[in-house]
């Protein structure tokens, strides 16, 4: 389908395909596929509840999902398959696989009772057990990498939204993770707080970093974003380059919700 | 005055009850550990998924804390023989503390840990936490903030109510003042001795729980007047006052 768009030889590292999810009778996910190439940069947009964080959410497993398969690195997340079912795997098996996908949250989620350093040290040191002083000296290069090298003593509730955050980017980057998962980012950050972020992400991008990013920020979009998606009501309506989705959308529901948000 | 000064201060420093006094530390301390590992347990069993584990811990729990611990403790110290249950007088007495104790913590273990935010499992979950993991290193420091408060309420109760464990002659600090007092009637001095002991138990433990508090607390306290929303849920804490209030009624 998008083969010509990501115009990439890379391997395909994230795939989901005829991905289905219920909230009760709800049907938040009506059939998503989506294939993301190794460093690609996905940006999802689309409408508040159009299913787009509960996508990515599915994608390591923090949802189950109810019909489909998605798969990172050919493998199935979360499941495995006995005669053509879905099973899910063994709590213990879905955190291994989740040690690769790394995630951003639109609350930051950072641990208030530990320091921005043991924030970012404390999957290395109980996921990886890792060297205990090996893996500070690592959170000390990624608070550095994210601009807060000064403040690996504070707890979260002394750092400002954008601090907090940055300090969750490189909490999510001590597992060395294959895949960056982004879900609204900045969406409760103050204005004067998003382009701290944005910028961190810009650079991750930069460096090679695969991402899938859910966000309303079309300036993140324009400048990182290989490829946009747009999804309405659960399902994917339109997927292009940023030049082309932003300048020539083909469909209706993209053209109605690009004019409501570039005004 | 009919008051006997000399008995007072003899039973004040009487080895005898000290003795006792010693008891009933250990005889709470045991509890407590025994009521700790089973309310965890069946704090974790209430909020499984699993409906034959949730129904048990419920049964436990409704049991436990439908009866009294007086009548628990004769049930199963002079009860249980019957069905050829014999256990000493010490194993009744720890069993039937500590069961009973599990019960109340496992409500306030359940509510400490449903006082965590959903995005703190979420976060952890993320970084390829497996359970215990994630239990150990991001959800029981923060749920322990919440949980010590009530914990060390039902501690300084339970030193108290490990006195009922003088029913089935269990020589701890009440049983033994009872015994002296067969001995020699000064029953006001004995029990005013007594009753100070009880005093000085709490009084010391006063000091550790507020010593535990500031410590499991520490990261809250110096902070900036940013709050994190949703860390502690004003429905989880009225959770917590219901049990507190439950526990103290008994």
């Amino acid at each position: 389908m998008t083969e010509t768009l990501s115009a990439s030889n890379n391997q395909i590292i994230v795939e989901a395909s005829n991905v289905h999810k219920y909230f009760g009778d709800h049907h938040v996910l009506k059939g998503i596929d989506m294939h993301v190439h190794q460093g690609e940069v996905v940006v999802i947009i689309g409408p508040s509840g159009s299913g787009k964080s509960t996508f990515l959410r599915c994608l390591n497993h923090l949802e189950k999902i109810d019909e489909g398969r998605i798969r990172f690195n050919g493998k199935l997340v979360g499941y495995k398959e006995v005669k053509g079912r879905l099973v899910e795997l063994r709590e213990s098996e879905i955190a291994k696989q989740r040690r690769d996908i790394g995630m951003v949250f639109q609350l930051f989620n950072l641990f208030p009772h530990l320091t921005a350093l043991e924030n970012i040290a404390a999957a290395p040191i109980n996921v990886l057990k890792q060297d205990k002083e090996e893996a500070r000296q690592n959170a000390r290069r990624l608070l550095k990498l994210v601009g807060l090298p000064e403040k690996e003593q504070a707890y979260p509730p002394q750092l400002s939204g954008g601090q907090q955050q940055r300090v969750a980017i490189a909490r999510a980057l001590a597992m060395n993770p294959k895949v960056m998962l982004f879900d609204e980012p900045t969406s409760a950050l103050d204005p004067e707080m998003i382009n701290e972020v944005l910028d961190v992400m810009i650079d991750l991008s930069q460096q090679g970093m695969t991402m899938i990013v859910v966000t309303h920020e079309i300036g993140f979009a324009r400048a990182a974003a290989d490829r946009i998606v747009f999804m309405d009501d659960g399902q994917i309506v339109e997927e292009a380059t940023p030049e082309n989705f932003f300048n020539n959308p083909q469909h209706n529901r993209t053209r109605l919700f690009l004019s409501r948000i570039l005004h | 005055m009919n008051w006997d000064w000399e008995a007072f201060f003899q039973y004040l420093f009487s080895p005898y009850l000290l003795r006792g006094a010693w008891v009933t530390i250990w005889l709470t301390i045991a509890s407590m550990a025994i009521g700790l590992l089973l309310g965890f347990i069946t704090a974790l069993m209430r909020m499984s998924s699993n409906p034959v584990l949730n129904g048990i811990a419920r049964f436990y729990t409704w049991l436990w804390r439908g009866t009294p611990l007086l009548v628990q403790l004769i049930i199963i110290f002079t009860g249980l023989p019957q069905l050829g249950i014999k256990l000493t007088v010490v194993q009744s007495a720890l069993i039937g503390l500590g069961v009973n104790e599990g019960a109340y913590i496992s409500e306030i273990i359940r509510a400490g840990i449903q006082s965590v935010s959903k995005g703190q499992f979420d976060a952890a979950r993320a970084v390829g936490m497996d359970f215990p993991t994630m239990m150990r290193v991001v959800v029981l420091p923060q749920a322990a903030r919440v949980i010590i408060p009530p914990l060390g309420n039902n501690f300084n109760g339970l030193l108290k109510t490990s006195s009922l464990a003088s029913v089935i002659s269990m020589e701890e600090l009440l049983r033994r003042s009872q015994m002296l007092i067969q001995i020699r009637f000064k029953v006001l001095e004995i029990f005013i001795v007594v009753a100070i002991y009880y005093l000085i138990l709490t009084t010391i433990w006063g000091f550790v729980q507020r010593y535990l508090e500031a410590h499991f607390g520490r990261a809250y306290v110096a902070q900036t007047s940013v709050k994190q929303k949703g860390l502690v849920t004003s429905e989880s804490e009225a959770e917590i006052e219901k049990t507190l209030l439950e526990h103290d009624a008994r």
